[in-house]
């Protein structure tokens, strides 16, 4: 089959950076949208010119590297799937495809379609995490926890860090990110002696990096590829409620 | 001399383990190890590089220690790190399920899984520290499946008769390393580890025949920085990519370890590989990896092809008398369970008698027709819906309806640096862990034991070791500009500057992908004599044209996607020589590793004990050059040997 794409080009980070059209004959159904760019890639590559850059890694939708929007969707138009899994046969023969990179204010480009997003880290740093140093965890066994919770804890958990739900934000919110991680440890035994003191240092992370406040559009949840539920997000607001104006977090 | 008239050197010793009773021979190491003083761990600097579920464990746990740890990774961030991708599950010899499993038992599955080809101290030690990794990931919040009752859930799993597999769905990769991921951004926050992510390491640097530090180079700058320490660890993954296709994440590189390698570091065994039966067939020329569909769907799917050459039918017009279920006919009493190697060897004998179905002719059928029948198509969502959606995404076939199509893929790569009990590696200070090294699988791993290794280095074993090792030595003050730091750095430079320099008319895919045939059809699922020689003839040259003819847009001083890969495939290109001429001097077969020369007279893997009892560790002595073999003798002194049968 035969695509149009239409793919953003930016050499670093000052660079204004443009829309650039390239055609790709031999694409075929089989292909990931990565796997077309590959080939893209290869063309450009003999002919003398710089490839497009694009992050990626273990193509099966669970890294959670790639990044780029496709058709104006962050990850592409198919529901609950990342970009290196969306198959060339989800397109027309003739499509013209525009490609361009996660666009928010806490992401910015580093080059063609390569974004930053060490700002979640910084936000995981945080607080998401429960503190236990090696070795001094008690046997496994002491601690049940109702399988209703760890189910939603694993739903929660389940999030890539793609940032997705930040690039498909009119505000550039990473709430679904950040009620996901909350949820996670939240809904553990084993979360609960930190559970106000992260979410305050969490939140006030995330504003700190220039992500946007939550207004509940859903996008976020709509484009997520792991389709993290967008009751996180409640989740967020009750947890930073009662820890602030609730008074549950004890300063230390 | 050619490459393949190799040398016997003197042999290696683990010096580092101690002897008695095995049961008791960690505790009695930890017992005996210096300790380092408290109030001055944090003048010791550590450098962890990789961020997979070895070093992320490492990292964290050693910044908890009070080390001063400095840690990298090629991802945007540590969490991306393969490890990520790990679907199936962990084991752990909890016995919570009351059927007979123990420490014991899970080193001798181990040992026998390995055929025989790795050290029982180290086994033994693996099985033992199983049970406090979950102990530890349970404590941080990892959420493994559970039963009604709160309690953990496990499953068997990999043709073991103990159900001790634990897992968070098909995700147990993800939501380890998830863990170690925290716990190591707690250690950033807590100012103990400085993380640089989007840095690759390109050089070790060895300062008096100590390793003192590495030199990376800033995926984004482009910049060239040396970093120094008073100890290195390396987790940096398998090599897996040396055959371009695989289930490993596209990064995966065997750099650091090559590099280290070329320092002095020897290399255990490069040729026990493991190809995994049950992955997605390749789909054309364009296919860039490939997909693993998890073990587990051969508890229930049925392996067939049909019996008449050339039968081009629709399966599921294919009767019944008409399928070849060749693991059933084979091996009656293991049937579609038998272990990786024998499964993915069978498939490759049906598709090499053209018996192979699909486009390619390289794939069989993993049909659920039956398991609907008996069970309920709901029954069959339940417990593999995520992955038929995976399946039904990439081929765009639906399993419930046509039989899926397999065939096996590389997946994972038992040999790599040289250790000892400690996990040092023969250059002294510079440790080895997870993936990485060759020392916990022989030449064949078990399902849902490499998260297990790669924690228990990470968490259990190196922080122990390591503080040995800096406690008992002198490490002066290495300056910025010694000598040896400068020449590392002009190292990377110079490398850099000749491959950019080359402007050839071949892309570094391209040269990758040659190479990936060459190894799998020489040094794939079954490996002979003449193969090998052959693709020992083809590697070198396939180097040279590779030195001479590639071409590489851009320059060193920017984010530069095609430089990065083409130092990679550099090393693979070395590496893969390595592998071949390890295979070749393997007269035998022994787990993962098939010589076509050894086998019964049906057809099954023909170890031989007598001549090689031993792990192969090769010394580097040049690109090209003939390598130098150092035996390490393995002695079982607990397990003993036997021709494993699964018929
Ligand atoms: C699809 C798949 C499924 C699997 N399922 C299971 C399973 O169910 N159970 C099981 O036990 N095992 C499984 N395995 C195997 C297991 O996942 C791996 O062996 C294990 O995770 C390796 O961990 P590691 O920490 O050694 O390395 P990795 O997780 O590969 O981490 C390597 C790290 O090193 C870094 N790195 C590499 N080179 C450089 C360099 N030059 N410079 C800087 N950084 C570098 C990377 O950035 C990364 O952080 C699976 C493997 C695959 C491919
Ligand atoms: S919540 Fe969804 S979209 Fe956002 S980072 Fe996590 S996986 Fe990606
Ligand atoms: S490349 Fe890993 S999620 Fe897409």
């Amino acid at each position: 089959m035969k695509v149009n794409l239409r793919v953003w080009r930016q050499h670093d980070a000052v660079d204004k950076g443009r829309m650039v059209e390239y055609v790709v004959e031999d694409a075929s159904e089989d292909m990931s949208f990565l796997e077309l760019l590959d080939v893209l890639n290869e063309k450009l590559i003999l002919s003398g010119e710089e490839p497009v850059a694009f992050d990626h890694d273990c193509r099966e939708g669970i890294c959670g590297t790639c990044s780029m929007v496709v058709d104006g969707h962050p990850h592409g138009p198919e529901k609950a799937t990342t970009v290196c899994q969306l198959h060339m046969r989800k397109f027309n023969d003739g499509a013209t495809i525009t490609v361009e990179p996660f666009r928010a204010g806490a992401f910015p480009v580093i080059k063609d379609l390569v974004v930053d997003r060490g700002a979640f880290d910084k936000i995981i740093q945080a607080g998401g995490y429960i503190s236990a140093n090696t070795g001094s965890a008690p046997e496994a066994h002491s601690t049940p926890v109702p399988k209703a919770n760890a189910d939603r804890s694993f739903a929660a958990a389940n999030c890539i860090g793609c940032g997705a739900c930040v690039a498909a934000c009119p505000n550039g919110s990473a709430s679904l990110f950040l009620g996901a991680k909350l949820t996670h440890l939240g809904e553990m035994p084993q979360g609960q002696p930190e559970r106000w003191e992260r979410v305050v240092n969490m939140v006030e992370t995330h504003d700190d990096a220039g992500f946007g406040g939550c207004t509940n559009t859903g996008a976020c949840a709509t484009a997520c590829p792991k389709e993290i539920p967008l009751d996180v997000i409640s989740q967020l607001n009750h947890d930073y409620l009662k820890a602030t104006v609730g008074g549950r977090r004890k300063k230390a | 001399m050619s490459y393949s008239d190799y040398s016997e050197g003197t042999p290696v010793f683990d010096k580092a383990a101690p002897d008695g009773p095995i049961e008791t021979r960690w505790e009695r190491r930890k017992f005996s190890v210096k300790l380092v003083n408290p109030a001055n761990k944090r003048k010791v600097k550590i450098i962890v590089v990789g961020t997979g579920l070895a070093g992320g464990a490492a990292a964290a746990t050693l910044g908890e220690a009070g080390y001063h740890v400095t840690s990298f990774c090629y991802q945007d961030s540590p969490r991306r790190a393969h490890s990520i991708a790990a679907q199936g599950g962990i084991n752990a010899a909890k016995n919570y399920r009351n059927d007979g499993d123990s420490v014991y038992r899970l080193f001798y599955d181990t040992v026998k899984g390995g055929d025989y080809r790795s050290r029982e101290s180290n086994v033994h030690r693996l099985a033992e520290i199983s049970r406090q990794i979950i102990d530890q990931c349970v404590a941080q919040g990892v959420p493994f499946a559970r039963e009604y009752g709160g309690l953990l859930d496990t499953r068997s799993f990999g043709g073991v008769q103990v159900s001790r597999t634990f897992y968070a769905r098909g995700q147990t990769g993800q939501q380890l390393l998830l863990g170690a991921y925290q716990a190591l951004e707690r250690q950033v926050n807590a100012g103990t580890v400085t993380m640089y992510p989007r840095h690759e390491m390109l050089e070790l640097i060895v300062v008096e025949g100590r390793a003192r530090g590495v030199v990376v180079r800033d995926m984004i700058t482009g910049e060239i920085e040396s970093h120094l320490a008073d100890a290195v660890v390396l987790a940096t993954g398998g090599y897996g990519n040396v055959f371009y296709l695989s289930t490993n994440a596209k990064g995966c590189n065997v750099t650091a370890s090559w590099r280290a390698h070329r320092k002095g570091a020897l290399f255990a065994n490069p040729c026990f590989t493991q190809i995994h039966p049950t992955c997605i067939p390749v789909s054309g020329d364009h296919q860039s990896k490939l997909t693993l569909m998890s073990e587990s769907l051969r508890n229930d799917g049925r392996v067939w092809v049909p019996k008449q050459i050339g039968d081009s039918r629709d399966p599921r017009e294919i009767p019944h008398e008409e399928r070849d279920y060749f693991l059933e006919r084979k091996y009656p009493s293991f049937g579609n369970l038998v272990p990786r190697d024998v499964a993915s060897r069978a498939a490759k004998e049906v598709c090499d008698e053209k018996r192979g179905v699909g486009p390619s002719g390289l794939g069989v059928y993993l049909d659920f027709d039956d398991a609907i029948q008996r069970l309920g198509r709901k029954a069959v969502e339940a417990k593999y819906g995520n992955l038929f959606e995976m399946y039904e995404r990439i081929t765009g076939e639906n399993p419930y309806e046509v039989p899926m199509r397999i065939f096996p893929a590389v997946h994972y790569t038992m040999g790599g640096l040289w250790v000892d009990y400690d996990l040092q590696s023969t250059i002294p200070g510079l440790y080895v862990a997870g993936e990485a090294n060759f020392s916990d699988h022989g030449a064949n791993r078990l399902g849902a034991s490499a998260l297990m290794q790669g924690l228990s280095d990470g968490y259990f074993v190196l922080p122990v070791t390591i503080g040995d090792y800096l406690a008992s030595n002198k490490l002066p003050e290495v300056a910025p500009d010694a000598p040896e730091v400068v020449e590392a750095e002009k190292a990377v430079t110079d490398r850099i500057e000749s491959l950019l320099s080359i402007n050839g008319s071949r892309t570094v895919d391209s040269f990758h992908r040659e190479l990936g045939h060459i190894m799998w059809d020489y040094c794939g699922m079954e490996r002979t004599e003449d193969g090998l020689r052959k693709a020992l003839e083809l590697i070198p040259e396939l180097r040279r044209e590779f030195w001479n003819n590639v071409k590489i847009p851009g320059t060193g001083a920017e984010l530069n996607q095609s430089l990065e890969k083409a130092g990679r495939v550099a090393d693979f290109l070395e590496l893969g020589e390595l592998m071949c001429l390890d295979a070749l001097h393997r007269k035998e077969s022994c787990g993962g590793h098939f010589r076509g020369e050894s086998q019964t007279e049906d057809g099954e893997a023909q170890r031989d004990d007598e001549n090689f009892s031993y792990a192969a560790a090769w010394e580097y002595t040049g690109r090209g050059s003939a390598p130098v073999l150092h035996k390490e003798e393995l002695l079982f002194e607990y397990v003993h040997p036997t021709q494993r049968s699964y018929k």
